[in-house]
């Protein structure tokens, strides 16, 4: 009786009951919205490396190597000798290793030296390996493999021509325009750094940078000419000046870790850093937590104030419906009617815009999330609300209610007042 | 939900002893602030089953309080207020609002209609805190209502159907008699109900409410400062002479 009223007298001021549904859905698409983005921020973050047990670089903190060796933001200080690199691969407990060599961009994506060990290697996610879309790893030294994000960008396909530029900087001055790599990969999609990345071979950006600070005036004719060598040169054997950023160390058992770490730590040769990825990914995503902590908070924020708004709408109703009230007294409604009715009201309403609100945000997702994927590289899941988003709503759910309470009360006392004295 | 709680027995049992005095103050005192000056101080007044009362009294005389009184919104400082003889100040509020729901139908002086609530919903409002009302109405409450309605004149299909707000006075006037009227509660009280309407309308509604009222066998307490309408009723008190406050009229609020 008392619910049927309810949802008869929401319907009759439908307006103002659509406003509010409205800026409750509104909310709650906001409130859901950001936790679904930071779940899998948080999911898409922690799952940048996998499989690696140890980053090795120059001696840095321990957070700005991860940062530069796999989010590729900032750049090392210092370089590891390709010797240390060597003797440190040829340890009895490392599985494999992969040699990351970084400071040069391509039309502002950074270019990574490595081998095709990467290829075979690299993991991210959970255990998964690169896969490649088109075309195969490197077999040239002037090869190059593009990620998913580079190649959407810039539209590039097989068999291109690309050079690459000394810096990070989307506007190098120095080009290494003699040394053009052949695109012949390009790799499927993985929501990681990776998809960002210009893939080439040690050997071609050995080449390039061999030439670069070598021969100042030299004819280019000649330079082109070595360019074409140098994959022979690659082949031929160790490049004593070689050095790079940072390798990646995979071990035959990931106890003997910490061991090595501290041997890494301890390297005589030149001052080392090993991290361990996980503990590391753990420290960096407690200083960026501060920022979606705040998110959290503001869309928590904007569900107080949707609900504040139905406050206003149900408080601005009562003068008007104190005579509603005495005459559902007349019929023999109780007080407590009268304060169900209310709360009845503030229930389903918060209920219409939780509802509405679930709704509106999987519609968005469905649409959107191709466009999310592309943009921000966040694959956000269209699956069943998690347990802790069905907790948010029930949190948002008891605050409609604890706020109808307001409303209910007042009109309770004016029934009580009032009895069946009609005031205009 | 008040429509479900069973009825009780002592309910019963006023029907099967048919008690002919509908309505029994006896030395009845009441104000606002529990202390004097008393508002109603009235030292007997009775009403008869079917019986037909004109109570006349300028307004803010504390007839509206009276009235209140008798339905059992509020409850007696001094004295006792009987209804179909029982005390409404032994009883507690959710009793009395049921009571109030089970055998009280009540017309205001005007906006007696909930304005989101189509013609005939509303009249069967009654019956939605009344499972003794809606017993009483028959199995089917839209057709009582209908029927009700269709002998108040209000019948037509197409006022049965248009907003209540759309109604003029007089339409929702006669709409408030059905919802007072159906399912034949022993008392009708109406508080200045013609009021608003005009003179040629005024006795045409009471004729109405006069035959409703002889067919549900309902007393009815008539309120007006119009004297003119006395003679239509069995009956007729003067509220300044029934009440002995000394209070002017204004301080009565």
């Amino acid at each position: 009786m008392i619910l049927e009223l309810a949802i008869k007298s929401l319907r009759n001021r439908k307006f103002t009951s659509a406003l509010t549904v409205l800026s409750i859905a509104l909310a709650v698409v906001l409130l859901l919205g950001v936790e679904r983005i930071r779940q899998e921020a948080r999911e898409s973050f922690a799952s940048t490396i996998s499989g690696t047990d140890l980053i090795v670089g120059a001696r840095s903190s321990p957070v700005h190597l991860l940062l530069y060796s796999v989010f590729r933001i900032g750049n090392a200080t210092n370089n590891v000798r390709w010797d240390t690199y060597r003797a440190l691969a040829s340890r009895p407990e490392v599985a494999w290793t992969i040699p990351l060599s970084l400071g040069d961009s391509h039309r502002g994506f950074r270019v990574l030296g490595t081998t095709p060990d990467y290829f075979t290697h690299f993991r991210y996610a959970r255990d998964r390996k690169l896969e490649l879309v088109q075309g195969v790893p490197f077999t040239e030294a002037h090869n190059a493999v593009l990620g998913a994000e580079v190649a959407d960008a810039l539209g590039y396909h097989l068999g291109q021509s690309i050079v690459i530029a000394h810096g990070a900087g989307d506007v190098s001055f120095s080009l290494h325009e003699d040394h053009p790599f052949k695109v012949v990969g390009i790799l499927a999609r993985t929501g990681t750094p990776v998809d960002r990345t210009v893939h080439v071979t040690l050997e071609g950006m050995d080449a390039v940078h061999a030439e670069h600070t070598g021969a100042e005036g030299d004819d280019p004719l000649a330079a082109a000419l070595h360019a074409q060598s140098a994959p022979a040169d690659g082949q031929a054997g160790e490049e004593p000046k070689r050095a790079i950023t940072a390798f990646l160390v995979r071990l035959k058992s990931r106890s003997a870790a910490l061991s090595m770490q501290r041997s890494v730590n301890e390297y005589p040769g030149e001052p080392l850093t090993a991290i361990l990825p996980g503990a590391t990914l753990q420290e960096v995503w407690e200083i960026v937590g501060a920022v979606e902590k705040t998110l959290l908070a503001v869309s928590a924020l904007v569900v107080v104030v949707g609900l504040a708004g139905m406050l206003v709408a149900l408080l601005t109703s009562l003068s008007e419906r104190r005579r509603e009230m005495a005459i559902l007294r007349s019929v023999g409604a109780r007080p407590a009617h009268v304060f169900a009715l209310i709360l009845g009201e503030a229930a389903f309403l918060t209920l219409c815009g939780i509802v509405v609100g679930i709704a509106a945000l999987y519609l968005g997702l469905i649409v959107g999330q191709s466009w999310l994927e592309s943009r921000l590289g966040l694959l956000i899941g269209v699956g069943w609300p998690s347990s802790h988003e069905l907790g948010l709503m029930l949190m948002v759910g008891t605050a409609g209610l604890l706020i109808g309470l307001i409303p209910a009360y007042r009109i309770y006392r004016h029934s009580l007042a009032d009895g069946m004295t009609v005031r205009i | 939900m008040p429509a479900l709680v069973p009825e009780s027995t002592a309910a019963v049992e006023l029907d099967s002893a048919q008690s002919e005095q509908i309505v029994d103050l006896d030395r009845v005192r009441f104000s606002w602030h529990a202390t004097p000056p008393w508002v109603i101080d009235i030292e007997a007044l009775r009403v008869s089953r079917g019986e037909r009362v004109f109570l006349r009294g300028p307004s803010g005389s504390g007839k509206s309080t009276l009235l209140s009184l008798v339905a059992g919104v509020v409850t007696a400082r001094e004295g006792t207020v009987r209804v179909l003889g029982r005390d409404l100040g032994a009883l507690g509020g959710a009793e009395r609002d049921r009571f109030r729901a089970d055998h009280i139908g009540f017309i205001f002086q005007m906006f007696n209609l909930i304005p989101y609530l189509s013609v005939v919903e509303n009249v069967a409002l009654s019956c939605g805190f009344s499972q003794r009302r809606k017993a009483r109405a028959g199995g089917d409450i839209d057709a009582e209502a209908v029927r009700l309605l269709e002998h108040l004149d209000m019948g037509g299909a197409n006022l049965l159907h248009r907003q209540v707000t759309d109604l003029s006075v007089g339409q929702q006037q006669r709409v408030a008699a059905a919802r007072a009227l159906i399912g034949a509660p022993e008392l009708v009280i109406a508080d200045e109900p013609t009021s608003a309407l005009d003179a040629d309308l005024r006795e045409a509604f009471i004729d109405l409410l006069f035959r409703e009222c002889e067919r549900e066998r309902s007393a009815l307490i008539f309120v007006s400062h119009d004297a003119s309408l006395a003679p239509l009723f069995d009956r007729t008190l003067e509220f300044s002479r029934i009440n002995a406050t000394g209070t002017t009229p204004r301080e009565a609020q």
